[in-house]
């Protein structure tokens, strides 16, 4: 073996020997609440996913002016157009009437005070102009496009990463506190060692090795924790989010992270215990 | 193989510790450096591995001016020396064997030769009994025994000693003095700073004077 790997070996087991458990703990919890966040968000985003997001602009119908089949002609020619449905005013009638509890008012309407209306699918970001130009066509009383609610979805979703992302990095810069308080204690109980070896001729990098190592490893063992963590708690919470989801005919389930988010939650978590110590060494060592 | 040259050490505060200091020892040489406290003793040891820096003059070691060294390279140069300190500096929370290995540690020996080396300085200053013991379990002359087999496991050409009698009685303080000379006879250079000057004497080496920072 060269001198080289011996010298990180003796570093690996002297910084393996530092890792305080403790410690790991709280870098385990502090991970957990952002691995678990993420995990949660791309859970329900996978739900979100399958909801239809084409927005739909709803053209209803003068009773007295319209030509229901010449529209239906010119909107089917529109490029921005991707589907049309007709409802007839007494289908319309039905579906409302079909709701929990607007069949009692439906009843007491007495007459159908619904016009006809065509249900129109249209291309993402032109249902502004489109709803705009049906609006003049004539025969055409009353155009409501419904994109807001795809976009309020959209920006709840952008906003919840946003969150996740403030929480990660606030939780990151915790696991760097921890691990820089870590090693500053490392530093401050080992003084004499730290002292004698360099007199006796102890390079800086052989006496700072081993805490590098050591905030390493810690922060590696924490995220490892913060995954089982998570991969538990999921486990457990789906004993009683499966049975909830059913009763809405739905498959939902809180799903662990993919092995790829796994492996970068670690790397990650590695790269920050070694910042942690690195800016604990450079104030407190010499 | 030392030499120093007008060498002068002030302290930050005003204090010259040492005034024109010249003095050469050859390669193979066992000298004592003799003086009370506070002679200087102390500092002009410590301006050899580079613990401290002369304020004027030069300190040469193997020919390399080890007042002007860089930071990198004073890690290899104490590994070329082994040093005693006044107070030891050994470390209570671990073995009489695993002081003596912590050196090794830096130079990163294949772990079989470093055992071996271990129990070989050990062996020398007759150590090798006790090398699980805690050293805080040793007598003050064992503790001072042990500082010399940490100093020797690398194996230095050159050896220096501040006060390894210091604290001793007579029969320990003559015991270790005799392990430096047993060293010296086989070719290490040593140069022992000591206040007991009557201890030394007897040995025939040469005495180097030192009295408020002078060498007389």
């Amino acid at each position: 073996m060269s001198a080289w790997l011996r010298q990180h070996r003796h570093a690996l087991v002297r910084g393996f020997g530092r890792v305080g458990a403790l410690n790991a703990l709280v870098i385990g919890v502090a991970l957990a609440l952002a691995v678990g966040a993420y995990a949660l968000i791309e859970s329900l985003r996978s739900v979100a996913g399958r909801v239809t997001l084409e927005p739909q602009v709803s053209v209803f119908l003068d009773a007295k002016r319209a030509d229901a089949e010449a529209l239906a002609e010119r909107l089917k020619r529109d490029p921005r157009v991707s589907r049309v449905r007709f409802v007839p005013r007494d289908q319309a009638m039905k579906e409302l009437a079909g709701i929990e509890g607007v069949s009692d008012l439906v009843a007491a309407l007495g007459r159908n005070p619904l016009p006809d209306a065509f249900v129109v699918g249209a291309a993402e970001g032109q249902v502004e102009s489109l709803a705009a130009d049906l609006a003049t066509w004539p025969g055409v009383a009353h155009v409501q496009a419904d994109a807001l609610w795809a976009r309020r979805l959209a920006t709840l979703a952008r906003l919840a990463r946003l969150g996740l992302w403030l929480l990660a990095g606030l939780l990151a810069a915790a696991v760097v506190g921890v691990t820089f308080n870590t090693i500053r204690l490392q530093v401050l109980t080992q003084r004499d060692e730290i002292e004698v070896s360099r007199l006796l001729g102890a390079t800086d990098a052989f006496i700072r090795r081993p805490f590098y190592y050591a905030g390493m490893l810690q922060a590696l063992a924490g995220s490892a924790l913060a995954l089982l963590l998570v991969a538990g708690s999921f486990a457990l919470l789906n004993t009683e989010v499966r049975p909830l989801a059913l009763s809405y005919g739905s498959d939902f389930r809180l799903s662990f992270v993919n092995g790829g988010d796994a492996l970068a939650t670690v790397l990650f978590a590695g790269l920050l215990g070694w910042l942690g110590a690195h800016l604990s060494l450079r104030r407190h060592l010499d | 193989m030392v030499s120093f040259s007008a060498v002068a050490k002030r302290y930050p505060g005003g204090e010259e510790a040492l005034k024109q200091v010249s003095f050469t020892v050859e390669p193979g040489e066992l000298v004592f450096i003799t003086g009370r406290s506070g002679a200087g003793k102390s500092t002009l040891l410590k301006l050899i591995p580079a613990i401290e820096r002369p304020s004027s003059g030069t300190v040469l070691v193997n020919g390399q001016n080890v007042g002007a060294l860089k930071r990198p390279a004073i890690p290899v140069l104490r590994r070329s020396l082994g040093l005693v300190f006044q107070d030891q500096k050994l470390l209570y929370d671990r073995s009489v064997y695993d002081n003596v290995m912590l050196p090794l540690a830096f130079s990163a020996h294949a772990p079989k030769e470093a055992a071996r080396r271990a129990r070989a300085a050990l062996d020398k200053v007759g150590l090798l009994a006790r090398e699980k013991a805690n050293p805080i379990q040793l007598s003050g002359g064992e503790q001072q025994r042990l500082a010399i087999a940490r100093a020797v496991v690398n194996r230095p050409a050159i050896l220096l000693a501040d006060e390894p009698t210091a604290n001793l009685d007579g029969e320990s303080a003559r015991r270790i003095v005799e392990i430096f000379v047993e060293f010296n006879r086989v070719g290490v250079t040593v140069i022992i700073a000591t206040h007991d000057q009557a201890l030394v004497a007897a040995y025939g080496k040469r005495l180097l004077h030192l009295a408020d920072g002078r060498l007389q």
